[in-house]
């Protein structure tokens, strides 16, 4: 019986090594910043930076903004799929895939040549309208994982009979989804929402190409000419990513334990 | 006029058809059920009323007016579904309120038909609970009340209580039929479950293959059933090949040895093979006298049921079972006695089409 639960143990500290080691360093390199003893002065530096306070705003926001224009596309394609026209599933699937098959840059470079200043639509004449490009092209590097929470919650519920009862009781098709679908897959519209916002947070290649203030520029900013800040930053953003990984945890399990009483 | 008018409805799913020229016309307040065994197309039909499905020929009327191209939502029909269907994220006060919250009514009013509603289903104390909290009768009554809250013209039930254990199923069906009796709301109710259907209803639909095989009040058709389909599928009943042996004299023959149909020979000619249909409770071993038919046969197998005795008596082709009642001071007849069955001329159910 000892020696079976070796291999297990072994593959489990080995993996803890490989993911561990590099992160306490990191965090032990973080705090070096004074000579001769550990301070959080990298920090302190770090967050008092008012460059580093707008690019996480202008990144929230720009987040914020993708979760919404993203639930807000998935959430009813998602349900009409499943309700009407379950053939295109497939199909839909593929799609959703694709964004984590093409890289960003191409799908950047595809855009510039699309909406650049002399096209028909030139959305990166001016600043706000290149937010706007850079939310949408956010929306589709999110799609896979969006899609996927979502249909799972879909998957969930009886979406045919709960459509038909409400539409038995007089409701219309915004009633339907927002009072009926939207609430039923609030949970996984919410772990996509964190997935979204952890992918957002990091994001550099879009972001950059497009030269938008957002936070995964100013991180390769700050990498490439500081010596103690990057590795505060790498472990603030390390901290926000698991926060949205914990909240995700969260509230699956508050949905599981609800169904549990069942 | 009737208040539901069904007019040659069809339906058909690419090159196959599921309902045909279904023809019914329901008063306002009656309790009609369609029967039948599970793809016969009563589901079909019935979503057709409620407009979950477009007809592919025929038409819908409610009250007179035409609702065939209607979306569902504006036929003001109330649907209870096999699976509930509450939904999941309000509790049970918000779900019965939740047609006259879409038909913006005022919240004083909602609060009241909730009450009422919940009141007339017996479940006034849990306003407050969400659908998982309640037991699968509960969350049925739940849904009846809330699709009887919009007040609406045709209550439609889609097989309401197969999810549900046997006894709640009983009680649950009497509490039904209590409510629309006391409402007087023209139903139509699904079901696969004879005995829920011979229960509840005023009448019938019989329905096999996409077409009504009888339409008729429970009495009807269990005692006449009008074809072979309908004498199997409701109750348990005696198939017999006879040769009509005198059409005039309304006589037939079953392996040879002739008796007198009173019903059902019209139209018939003599020589002719029929298939006969006969209840295990019209025949009988004792020999009251009189006017009766009689034959002669061999018991092949008795079991025993309880407070009722199944016995199986052949003649040649031909076998039939019939019930009597458990006599303690009595043992049962064994079998290979040669017997004399006799029923009434009444009871021999001549059933439409050949005998196959």
């Amino acid at each position: 019986m000892k020696r079976s639960k070796l291999g297990p143990w072994l593959a489990i500290v080995i993996g803890a090594i490989y993911f561990l080691v590099p992160l306490i360093g990191t965090f032990e390199f973080s705090l070096r910043m004074r000579r001769g003893e550990y301070s959080f002065d990298a920090y302190r530096i770090v967050l008092g930076d008012p460059q580093f306070q707008a690019t996480f705003a202008y990144s929230t926001c720009l987040a914020l903004a993708t979760i919404l224009v993203g639930a807000l596309l998935v959430v009813p394609t998602a349900y009409w799929i499943r309700l009407r026209l379950p053939g295109l599933r497939p199909v839909v699937e593929f799609i959703t895939l694709l964004p984590l098959v093409i890289p960003a840059i191409v799908l950047v470079f595809g855009y510039l040549r699309i909406y650049n200043s002399s096209s028909w639509l030139p959305l990166t004449a001016s600043d706000r309208a290149t937010d706007l490009l850079l939310t949408f092209s956010y929306v589709t590097l999110a799609l896979p994982y969006m899609y996927r929470a979502v249909d799972t919650g879909l998957r969930a519920i009886d979406v045919r009979t709960l459509t038909e009862a409400a539409e038995s009781l007089g409701a219309g098709w915004p009633t339907i989804l927002f009072r009926v679908i939207f609430p039923n897959v609030r949970v996984a519209v919410l772990s996509g929402a964190f997935l979204t916002f952890a992918i957002v947070i990091g994001e550099f290649t879009m972001a950059s190409l497009l030269d938008r203030p957002a936070f995964g520029p100013y991180l390769q900013l700050i990498g490439a000419n500081r010596a103690y800040e990057p590795s505060a930053l790498a472990i603030i953003a390390f901290i926000v990513t698991w926060a949205c990984m914990g909240l995700i945890q969260v509230f699956g399990r508050g949905a599981r334990m609800a169904a549990e009483t069942r | 006029m009737a208040f539901l008018e069904i007019k040659d409805l069809r339906k058909a799913f690419g090159p196959l058809s599921v309902v045909q020229n279904f023809e019914l016309a329901v008063e306002g307040g009656e309790f009609v059920s369609f029967l039948g065994p599970s793809g016969c197309g009563k589901t079909t039909t019935l979503r057709m009323v409620a407009g979950f499905e477009q007809p592919s020929a025929g038409t819908i009327r409610i009250n007179g007016r035409d609702v065939t191209g209607l979306r569902p939502n504006q036929r003001n029909v109330g649907m209870v579904f096999q699976s509930y269907a509450l939904f999941p994220n309000m509790t049970v006060a918000e779900n019965v309120g939740f047609g006259l919250k879409v038909a913006r009514r005022p919240a004083a009013e909602i609060g009241a038909r909730v009450e009422e509603m919940l009141r007339l289903i017996k479940l006034p104390t849990l306003a407050g609970r969400y659908p998982y909290q309640l037991s699968g009768g509960q969350q049925q009554r739940v849904a009846l009340a809330r699709a009887l809250a919009i007040k609406p013209q045709v209550l439609l039930l889609d097989e309401p209580l197969s999810a549900l254990d046997a006894k709640i199923r009983v009680a649950l069906r009497e509490e039904i039929r209590s409510v629309q009796r006391k409402l007087g709301i023209t139903t139509i109710y699904v079901t696969h479950d004879q005995e829920e259907a011979l229960s509840m209803s005023d009448r019938i639909v019989v329905m096999n293959e996409g077409r009504v095989e009888q339409i008729g009040t429970p009495f009807e058709i269990y005692n006449y059933p009008r074809t072979r389909f309908v004498a199997s599928f409701v109750g348990t009943l005696n198939i017999l090949r006879a040769r009509v042996t005198d059409a005039g004299q309304r006589r037939i023959a079953i392996d040879g040895q002739e008796i007198v149909a009173r019903r059902g020979l019209d139209g018939t000619a003599s020589g002719e093979l029929r298939a006969v249909a006969l209840r295990p409770e019209a025949v009988s071993l004792s020999d009251p006298g009189g006017e009766r038919n009689r034959l002669q046969g061999t018991i092949e197998d008795v079991s025993f049921l309880g407070s009722v005795v199944r016995i199986r008596v052949r003649f040649k082709e031909n076998a039939i079972s019939l019930d009597t009642f458990n006599n303690p001071g009595l043992a049962p007849p064994e079998p290979g006695r040669e017997v004399t069955v006799t029923f009434a001329y009444d009871d021999v159910l001549v059933l439409e089409g050949e005998a196959s």
